[in-house]
């Protein structure tokens, strides 16, 4: 018994990918098996811990609730396409290493992708907006306190540049 | 390296250089603010986790767990599941039991045998029975629903205390008991403090089942080679002697297991210990001839990981004066460790090292038992056991001081061990080795500004809400010996914890620290680098540091008991100094002079009182690797040194009445917190919460501060949300995030630590351990503040985790006892 398979065409990272995928396949499976993505992670594929968030079209979702048949025509932002063209870090990766805003890097990737979905739409947040922004992504090593300083610096040193 | 002048002594050497070091106003590197090495892969994508292992060819593994807490196994069919697509290979625990040996039991109770698949029994819901080997996980998974199981249950006991009853069904009848470890150790005169006392109090204090459940969840990869006779594996563990452990299970020398320390591993505190994964994925790879990986789902790991923490209960007896000095302590602590041994047991022990805390009490007896139910096996938990206990004891602090009407703080610090006092000596057996805990409880308070927390605390009771201050005071102990196991276990003269570091400068002049463990977001990348720039004077940044396998490493054990500051740190110094020793014999070799003569100053040897009389960093690096016609005699070429380290205060056998000193370092922790509760739904909230701590000189503050942070909030989870729940009938009732509730950035509120630095006496730098930070006390000061705010009510809560319902109760119980 083969499985059928569905076209699906999408633009992950700035790059358009096309591939023949069984319904039932994950986005954060094809992200990270397929396309060898493995800044994505897998916390629990129940959608509460955050680890596999990826933007779609610019927001933050859980790619473990998705399938990637689902991701068809959209755009896909994950971790590694959050440096800056020239493969530098950007502002937020390197406030998070600034602030030590990690500690053992599992949960990184989803805090990076709903933090950098917050400064995308409120450049100038608020430590309450920041908390319930990340407030969908769980981290066992930081209580959160360094990722809440790494983005309030990451806004300030976005506010310096724009300047 | 001198073959022909041995370094001197490890002890010694450290302990002049700690002083030598210390004397110093300031370091170069340590304790400066240092961006961790390991975080730009991390940031961007490029950890490298064991799910990111990919061989070829590699197959995958889903697992058939039990149903029942206790079952025979009557029969399995997997004639379906080998028939299904992309099918390799169905295991059962017959064949894998057959072929295998039990894992490692700690504690004096060989009956206690515990393989990665059930044979013939199950002893908790969730216990792997069957394994499937398919092209994917989730063919695997297909092919799982397949397999057919015929059970026939048995008696059950799920809690400990009914474990213990005569009668009760036993978990492993060979052993004959449900009780696996039990002594009362008394120290020192208890029965006449008690008779003496002025007053006693007696009460229960009860931790819930909860651990510190990572994120990324446990996973193995291995791979078989016929041809050199090598099973190589990729895991996320931090476990002590993992591979040789792994190897006897699997019926094979030593030195044929190889286990990559360099995998990421994505969170641990203690838990990812992962054999019976690393043992069942091992046979699978030897015996298919492919490689083979096994991650975790999320309820595979919550339900059959065998992950879960103490569950322990405390019954507390304190004998104490008008004035409220505590003359003895009573401590019986049951702890349920669910259907398996492994070194759970030791979670006992490891508190006897601190068993009275920061306070001066010179009479203690300690009765620890551990209990088997039919639950899931518990794992070491971050503090090994010292954070329950530490709760305990710092429940039973506020409640003499409620019983005296004295306020809790005076009566810790009338209590604590003076500054005057160290190196100071419990009834245990273990010396302190050093501590201020007056000036850090004061600092505490004052960072919180405690007249204004309790105008805040009163404030809110005056308009109708439950607010409560909490204060706790604890200690870490750190440098993680492993001494609790001789004391549990007459059979094991383990006397040596030691760790180690090879330090390379090659001919560019580069230096490289080779490392042989595995890191779980410690930063130990970060904390060799920095201790090799301090001695060696060179830029930290320039320093790599890589990690052995472990048939290349050097005689190690794993990152536990908050012990890589002091040890990892210990032996790379004490490499770095012989690297420095070597550069000083090369220089006086070639000025014809006595080392004395020499001043070694940023990687370069000058001559005292003629600097431009000098070799550079480059210029000596040259002549060590290159130019043996002007190395000193006896000098082996190349650069390169080792430093094996025992545990400071290490090597000693438990005395017969059990004193024993377990780990050498003791940090120390106070915590204050604000807490307001919803008097309609019990939600408690954090409104103010400051941690004070002493840990020695620290290496890189970031680090020491981050680790205490996730520490707290791991503090908060145990404290207020985390439970592993069961049904009466033993299935787990918290198998997912939705049940099982982990605090996020909502629950966790802003949190301040102040530090103090109370140097140790027996480390190079002054450091003491402190990966455990935080977790410690947290509970404890919570715990505090959720009786304080009930007091009005006259209402009181001893178990842990305090969630909203049982705040709820406790109101509502309290409510309708006034009415």
């Amino acid at each position: 018994m083969s499985e059928t398979l569905h076209a699906i065409s999408v633009e992950v990272n700035g790059k358009p990918r096309s591939a023949q995928v069984p319904a039932r396949l994950s986005l954060v499976d094809w992200l990270r098996e397929e396309l060898h993505l493995t800044g994505t992670h897998i916390g629990c594929e129940h959608g509460i811990c955050g680890a596999c968030s990826v933007m779609l079209d610019g927001e933050p979702v859980r790619s473990c609730l998705m399938y990637a048949v689902q991701a068809n025509g959209h755009r896909v932002t994950t971790v590694e396409g959050l440096a800056k063209p020239d493969g530098s870090l950007s502002v937020l990766q390197d406030s998070f290493c600034e602030a030590h805003g990690l500690q053992c890097g599992y949960c990184t990737p989803g805090m990076l992708i709903a933090s950098q979905g917050l400064l995308n739409s409120n450049p100038n947040p608020s430590e309450a907006q920041i908390r319930d922004a990340i407030g969908g992504n769980l981290c066992r090593c930081t209580g959160y306190q360094q990722i809440v300083e790494a983005v309030q610096l990451a806004a300030e040193r976005t506010a310096k540049e724009a300047k | 390296m001198h073959p022909t002048t041995p370094p001197p002594a490890a002890a010694p050497l450290l302990e002049e250089e700690g002083k030598t070091l210390r004397a110093m106003t300031s370091f170069r590197y340590i304790g400066a603010k240092r961006r961790a090495k390991e975080h730009p892969r991390f940031v961007s994508g490029r950890g490298r986790f064991v799910a990111d292992v990919a061989l070829p060819g590699m197959k995958h593994v889903a697992l058939i767990a039990s149903p029942h807490a206790a079952a025979r196994i009557v029969s399995i069919d997997a004639k379906a599941a080998i028939a299904a697509p992309g099918v390799l290979y169905v295991l059962t625990g017959e064949e894998f039991c057959a072929h295998t040996d039990s894992l490692a039991v700690g504690v004096d109770a060989p009956k206690v045998t515990r393989f990665a698949l059930a044979s013939g029994v199950v002893r908790y819901a969730g216990e792997w029975v069957a394994a499937v080997v398919a092209d994917s996980r989730a063919l695997a998974e297909d092919a799982a629903e397949l397999v057919e199981v015929e059970y026939e249950t048995l008696p059950h006991v799920i809690e400990s205390e009914e474990a213990l009853k005569p009668g009760a069904p036993l978990v492993h009848p060979a052993h004959g008991s449900n009780v696996l470890y039990h002594r009362k150790f008394v120290w020192g005169p208890v029965d006449e403090a008690f008779a003496n006392a002025g007053h006693k109090i007696a009460f229960r204090a009860v931790w819930g089942r909860s651990a510190t459940v990572p994120i990324e969840t446990f996973g193995v990869a291995a791979q078989w080679d016929a041809g050199t006779g090598i099973l190589d594996i990729w895991a996320s563990i931090q476990m002590p002697k993992f591979p040789d452990q792994t190897a006897r299970a699997l019926r094979l020398p030593g030195n044929a297991v190889r286990v990559h320390y360099d995998v990421d591993v994505g969170g641990s505190y203690g838990v990812k210990r992962g054999l019976k994964h690393a043992v069942l994925v091992g046979y699978l790879a030897k015996k298919l001839g492919v490689p083979v990986r096994l991650i975790e789902d999320r309820l595979e790991n919550l339900r059959g990981g065998d992950m879960q923490g103490p569950d322990r209960f405390f019954d507390m007896q304190v004998a104490f004066d008008a004035d409220g000095a505590i003359r003895a302590m009573k401590i019986r602590a049951v702890d349920d460790v669910g259907a398996y041994a492994g070194r759970s047991p030791f979670q006992l022990g490891k508190p006897v090292t601190a068993i009275c805390g920061p306070y001066a009490i010179d009479a203690i007896e300690y009765e620890p038992t551990s209990v088997m139910t039919n639950k899931t096996p518990q794992e070491a938990v971050r503090g090994f056991g010292q954070s329950p206990t530490n709760f305990a004891i710092e429940r039973a602090i506020d409640r003499v001081a409620r019983h005296l009407g004295m306020d809790s703080i005076e009566l810790r610090k009338k209590n604590f061990i003076r500054k005057d006092q160290f190196p100071y000596t419990i009834p245990s057996g273990s010396t302190y080795d050093s501590g201020d805990y007056h000036a850090v409880l004061d600092k505490t308070l004052a960072a919180i500004d405690y007249a204004s927390l309790v105008h805040a605390r009163d404030e809110a009771r005056r308009s109708g809400r439950l607010a409560g201050i909490g204060v706790s005071a604890c200690l870490e102990p750190s440098g993680g010996n492993s001494a609790f196991e001789v004391l549990m276990n007459p059979k094991n003269e383990n006397t040596t914890w030691m760790d180690s570091c090879l330090v390379r400068v090659d001919l560019s002049g580069s230096i490289t620290g080779v490392i042989n463990n595995s890191s779980a977001g410690q930063g130990h990348e970060s904390l060799v680098s920095t201790v090799l720039g301090e001695i060696l004077e060179r830029d930290p940044a320039t320093i790599r540091v890589v990690r052995a396998d472990s048939l290349t490493a050097l005689p190690s054990n794993s990152p536990v008991g908050s012990r890589m500051a002091i040890m990892l740190g210990g032996a790379a110094a004490g490499a770095a100094k012989q690297i420095k020793e070597t550069l000083m014999a090369i220089a006086a070799h070639n000025f014809e002079c006595s080392p004395e003569d020499l001043e070694y100053r940023d990687g370069g040897v000058s001559l005292k009182g003629a600097s431009e009389k000098k070799l550079a960093w480059d210029q000596l690096v040259e002549i060590a690797h290159r130019k043996f016609h002007k190395l000193p005699p006896g000098l082996e070429p190349g650069l390169q040194a080792k430093f094996v380290w025992e545990v400071p205060t290490g090597g000693a056998l438990p005395t017969p009445e059990g004193r024993i000193q377990i780990y050498p370092c003791y940090a120390f922790e106070a915590h204050v917190v604000l807490v307001e509760i919803d008097p309609d739904t019990g939600k408690p909230a954090i409104r103010k919460y400051v941690c004070g701590h002493d840990c020695g000189v620290m290496i890189n503050p970031d680090i020491v501060h981050g680790m205490t942070y996730g520490g707290i909030a791991h503090g908060i989870g145990a404290a207020l949300y985390e439970k592993f729940s069961y049904t009466e009938d033993g299935q787990l009732a918290s198998g997912t995030f939705m049940d099982y509730l982990i605090p996020s950035a909502m629950e966790v509120p802003g949190l301040k630590i102040v530090d103090h630095c109370t140097p140790s006496p027996l480390t190079t730098f002054g450091q003491k351990g402190s990966g455990e930070a935080g977790y410690l006390g947290a509970p404890a000061a919570i715990a505090n503040a959720i009786n304080d705010a009930l007091e009005p009510l006259g209402a009181a809560i001893d178990t842990l985790p305090m969630s909203h319902l049982a705040i709820w109760k406790a109101i509502g119980g309290a409510s309708k006892k006034a009415a």
